[in-house]
Formats: C-alpha cells, sequence, structure tokens
C-alpha cells in the first residue's frame, strides 16, 4: 500500500497541497500581490532618491521630516509655539484631544444610554457619524462652521460672541482645532457602541450584588462598570488612536492641509508629496514613518491585551 | 420578613427559570426620581446636538441657495426647491453628474463586496477546521494587517497598475479592495466557524462528503448571520472609500461617488444647497444598509471587542 502510494508521480503534489492550504491559497495570493510586495516596495523606495535612483540611506527621512515645504516636524516653529508644526506633530495633537475626548464620551454615553427610553434610536443618531462617508462628514464641518451659512456662528451670536464669528476652518490658528473638533462628533459613536456591546457582557449578578450591599451609581460604576470594560476600553483605543493617525479624507475636503499646512496631517501629506509633488521617494518615507507607527502601536496593544 | 424571604427566593426562582424557558421577567415599573429625569433631559440634548447637522443638511438640500446662505435656519421666507438634486444627480452646475458617479460606485461596490467574502470564507474555515504549527503566527501577522495603512501600499500599487492598464479601470479597484479585506473578514469569520459544532461536519465526512461539499452545503448556510455581518460592513466601507479611488480613478468621467463630493466644493465658494443635496445622495445608501442590517452591522464592528 505504502509503496503503492509513493510511486505515485502526484504524491509530493498531494502532500503539499492539502485542503487546508488550498483553502488559503486565494487568500494568499490577493495577500501577496496586493499588500506584502507594495509593503516591501515601498520601504524599498524610500532609500533611494527619486531624481538619481541612487541610494541615499535615510535622506529621504531627514527631508521629509525636517527639509520639506511641509515638514513633518517644523523644529523652528515649534520652538516659537507658531503655526504650521507640521504633520506628525498635528497628527500627535490630534490624539492628545480627540483620544481622551472620544473614549470618555463613548463610555459615557454607553452607560448613560443603557438606561434611557428610546436610547436604541438616539444610539443609531450618534452612530450615523461613523456610517456616512468621511468624505460627507467633512461637508458637514465645512457647513457647521462657515461664517454666514454656519450654524456654529449662529449659536456663537446667539450666546452673545457675535464678534469671534468666522470661517473656522480657514485661519491657520483654528484649523486643525475646528476639524479636531468637527472628527470627535463623527468617531463618538464608534466608542459609544462598542462599550454599550462591552456593556451587555458584565453580568447583571455583579449589579444585584452591589446593590444589595448598597453601593452608589457612583461607587457601581467605578468600581465595576469601568475594570469590567478593561478589554473593550482596549479595543476602543486601539482603533480610535488607528483611525487618527490614519485621517486623510476629512482633511483633504475641509482645508487641503492649509491654510499654509496648519492643518496637515501624515496621511494627507503623503499624498500631497507623492500625488502632487511627484515625489515618490518621499511619500514613500512618510508612508513608511506611518505605518510603522500604526503596525508599531497595534502590536503594543495586542500584547496588552492578553496580559491580565 | 418571612414574607420578604418567600419573596426573595420566589424572585430568585423566576431569574433562573427565565434563563431556561426565556419567561419575560416581571418588570419593576422604573420610579421616577430627579436623577432619572436628568439621565433622559442629557440624553435628549445629546441626541439633539447629532441631529442638527443632519437637520441642516436636509433643510439646505430643499431650499434654494439664495435662501441658505445666510442661514438654513430662518425659515422666512421658505420655499421648497428640489432642483438641488436634480442639478447633483445630473451635475449641471459643477459638470460632475453624481447618478453617474453612483452608478459607477455601485459597479466596484457590490463585486468588492461578495469577492473579498468567498475568498475570506476559504481561508477562516481552513484556519478555524484544520491544525496547522504556524497558526498562532499567521494570527498575529492578520491583526497587524488590518492596521496597514491605505498609504503604504499606494505608489507601489498605483506603479502596478500603470503598467497593467488597471489605472482608471474597476477591476483593479475591486481587486485591492478585496485584499484590503480579507485581514479583518478571516479573522472575524475564523471566531463565528470556531465556535460552530464539528460534529454535523464529522457525520457528513463519515458519509463521504467532500471537503468543498461540506463547505458548501453546511458550513456557509449555517454562516449566512456573519455573512450579512461581513456584506454590511464591507458595502459602507468600499463604498465610503476615498483614498483609493482618489488615485487609482483619475479620470473624472470614471470618478466614483465621494470623489465628486469635493468637486461640488468652488475653490472660493461653496453653493451648500447643492452641496448637500449630492451629500444626501451619497451617505442615503450607506445609512440605509446600516438601517437595514443594523444588528448585523454592529455585531460585525464590535465581534473583536466581545470576545475580548
Amino acid at each position: 500500500m505504502m509503496k503503492n502510494k509513493n510511486k505515485n508521480p502526484f504524491f509530493f503534489l498531494r502532500r503539499f497541497f492539502t485542503v487546508s492550504r488550498l483553502f488559503l491559497i486565494p487568500a494568499f495570493i490577493f495577500l501577496m500581490i496586493f499588500v506584502f510586495y507594495p509593503i516591501v516596495a515601498t520601504i524599498y523606495t524610500s532609500f533611494f532618491s527619486n531624481s538619481t535612483g541612487n541610494f541615499v540611506g535615510l535622506g529621504n527621512y531627514d527631508f521629509v521630516m525636517f527639509r520639506g515645504v511641509y515638514p513633518l516636524i517644523n523644529v523652528p516653529n515649534l520652538l516659537q509655539g507658531t503655526p504650521p508644526l507640521g504633520g506628525l506633530i498635528n497628527n500627535f495633537i490630534w490624539i492628545a484631544i480627540h483620544l481622551p475626548v472620544v473614549v470618555l464620551s463613548g463610555m459615557f454615553l454607553a452607560v448613560l444610554l443603557r438606561d434611557v427610553k428610546g436610547g436604541t434610536i438616539i444610539k443609531s443618531i450618534v452612530f450615523l457619524g461613523v456610517v456616512i462617508p468621511l468624505v460627507v462628514g467633512g461637508v458637514l464641518f465645512r457647513f457647521i462652521y462657515d461664517k454666514d451659512a454656519g450654524i456654529a456662528n449662529a449659536f456663537l451670536s446667539l450666546i452673545g460672541l457675535g464678534g469671534l464669528t468666522r470661517t473656522w476652518y480657514a485661519f491657520a490658528d483654528t484649523a486643525l482645532l475646528s476639524i479636531i473638533l468637527g472628527s470627535i462628533w463623527i468617531w463618538t459613536g464608534f466608542g459609544m457602541i462598542v462599550y454599550s456591546a462591552g456593556l451587555q457582557g458584565i453580568p447583571v449578578e455583579l449589579y444585584e450584588a452591589a446593590e444589595i450591599d448598597g453601593a452608589s451609581r457612583w461607587k457601581t460604576f467605578w468600581r465595576i462598570t469601568v475594570p469590567m470594560l478593561r478589554s473593550t476600553s482596549i479595543v476602543v483605543v486601539t482603533m480610535t488612536v488607528l483611525w487618527e493617525l490614519k485621517i486623510f479624507d476629512i482633511v483633504y475636503v475641509v482645508t487641503r492641509g492649509g491654510p499654509g499646512g496648519t492643518s496637515d496631517v501624515l496621511a494627507y501629506e503623503m499624498y500631497n508629496v507623492a500625488f502632487f509633488g511627484g515625489n515618490y521617494a518621499a511619500g514613500s518615507a512618510i508612508a513608511v514613518i506611518l505605518t510603522l507607527m500604526t503596525i508599531g502601536f497595534a502590536a503594543y496593544m495586542v500584547t496588552r491585551m492578553s496580559k491580565p | 420578613m418571612k414574607a420578604q424571604i418567600t419573596d426573595f427566593f420566589k424572585k430568585v426562582k423566576t431569574h433562573l427559570l427565565s434563563r431556561f424557558r426565556k419567561i419575560k421577567l416581571p418588570r419593576e415599573k422604573p420610579k421616577i426620581t430627579p436623577f432619572t429625569v436628568l439621565v433622559h433631559v442629557v440624553a435628549w440634548v445629546i441626541a439633539t446636538i447629532w441631529l442638527i447637522p443632519f437637520l441642516g443638511v436636509f433643510i439646505a438640500s430643499i431650499r434654494p441657495y439664495s435662501e441658505v446662505q445666510f442661514g438654513w435656519w430662518n425659515l422666512q421666507p421658505f420655499h421648497l426647491d428640489l432642483s438641488n438634486f436634480a442639478d447633483a444627480w445630473a451635475g449641471q452646475s459643477s459638470g460632475y453628474p453624481l447618478g453617474n458617479a453612483m452608478f459607477n460606485s455601485l459597479l466596484v461596490t457590490i463585486p468588492a463586496t461578495f469577492l473579498p467574502i468567498i475568498v475570506s470564507a476559504l481561508a477562516a474555515y481552513s484556519f478555524a477546521r484544520f491544525r496547522s504549527r504556524t497558526k498562532d503566527l499567521l494570527f498575529f501577522i492578520l491583526v497587524l494587517l488590518q492596521t496597514i495603512p491605505q498609504q503604504a501600499v499606494i505608489i507601489p500599487i498605483y506603479t502596478l497598475f500603470n503598467n497593467l492598464h488597471l489605472l482608471n479601470n474597476y477591476i483593479g479597484l475591486i481587486l485591492l479592495h478585496t485584499a484590503f479585506g480579507l485581514p479583518w473578514q478571516v479573522l472575524f469569520l475564523r471566531n463565528f466557524f470556531a465556535t460552530l459544532p464539528i460534529e454535523i461536519e464529522e457525520a457528513a465526512r463519515v458519509d463521504g462528503a467532500s471537503y468543498f461539499k461540506i463547505f458548501r452545503k453546511i458550513v456557509l448556510p449555517i454562516t449566512l448571520p456573519a455573512l450579512a455581518s461581513l456584506i454590511a460592513l464591507q458595502f459602507v466601507f468600499v463604498w465610503n472609500d476615498f483614498f483609493f479611488a482618489l488615485t487609482i480613478i483619475t479620470d473624472p468621467r470614471l470618478a466614483l461617488a465621494p470623489q465628486v463630493i469635493p468637486l461640488l466644493v468652488g475653490r472660493y465658494f461653496a453653493n451648500y444647497s447643492l452641496l448637500t443635496a449630492g451629500s444626501i445622495l451619497v451617505m442615503i445608501l450607506p445609512i440605509a444598509i446600516y438601517v437595514a442590517l443594523q444588528r448585523y452591522y454592529v455585531r460585525g464592528l464590535t465581534a473583536g471587542a466581545v470576545k475580548g
């Protein structure tokens, strides 16, 4: 029997192409062509000069970080504290403002709406921001922040701050902040929905026990709800930071990184340098920086997730 | 005291029974306290904050621009004007017909929704059912692949598509979206397959069914709810995608729906009636999918969070 099998010329082929591997092949081919190969090619391109094709080491990285038209870290401006500070810094500012607000308000809304009549409807409304295209989200802010047609300025006038009205995203000092604020409106629904699902996973017995012991609402929240939502929080924080790092559509639609690069971010600057400026090597360098940040952060969070 | 104890045990009994028999627990009438009133007021104020931009978009889209210019909330005078939708659809004033672009978007989105589902279902089934030494590593790679920004692959993909004449061609875009949908879909489906009882498949195997037949006749039908999640999410992702469309489809006649929205904004002037009408046309489909498949959409989004 064994001998016969070995004589079969396709035996080795059959042994290699087991059913389990055959099922994996289509996915493997797709990922090879459209993900692995391009990443390797991007890394490769980032080490060579765009004009001469010579190896330049970290030259492109130095260029995009400190010396480009809109450097990712604008050191002189950073020391003076005047915008534009650079795309990378803007991404960090984005995370510093957006992340805590979105995570906390997401958790707050999930807990609040759990006990509210019509909470499901309100959740759906808040979540719409995540469902609509980001391009449309961008248009929404343009509309809200517009000097004459925007409701944000009308609201300012209403509360007696009429002197402040302006098209918020069109000025160097408020462009970045205004789109960050808008992106909070868009993304809060995500945290809320994931936390709502997380809340359902907390056993009711814990709350019943707390009630019997006479714990206050405040204490129940901090001692039961928050600790039980730890893994949910890791997911929300990870997804939110990745979203913030990859932000592109909103910036493109609302400000195009302007005015004067004040609302520039990594993803937009990559597009700008590569597809407007035609400098593929510099664009690749920015892409590599962005990818290192997303993968590095995700890997860190995954290892945290597996630890107790 | 005795009455209280019997009452307590009665409650415990109905509670435990409800777990088995799906009895509806007799709900205590919620007491109206100042706290619950406050919670409801806060919840509905939040809902209003989230609704106002949508309300503004809706009202602006059905009125002539001359009325919207200085605030859509001024309802004197109010004229119903649906020509904005017709204008955005046919592209009279912008030169970019949105109706055409939405049809193009469907041409990309429908195949790019179903193709990755077939590929990822095969791969996920293999992951869930067949043992492999490298599985853990492959898994970690899949998790990290989810975090790859689109910018990381776009330059080599652009060059590749250029050489293969796939620029301004929907086939290239569909394949690219397929590859980018795979990592999260494989993870999601693998977790789903892992919860299915293996006994049915083993019985079928004993009866002589091939692996592919088992997959098609047994596994796929019970996987329909999970597939609904994948369809809902992937459809919305692809429809909403802006970056890939922007870089790969450069011919304005072939532009996809999200690409046309920024083109409706003039350089120094935005006709908000036209812009909001166009926005509504573009976001109506993702919102419809979300509303129709809400349960599946949310389940797909939160699967990772609940599992922990």
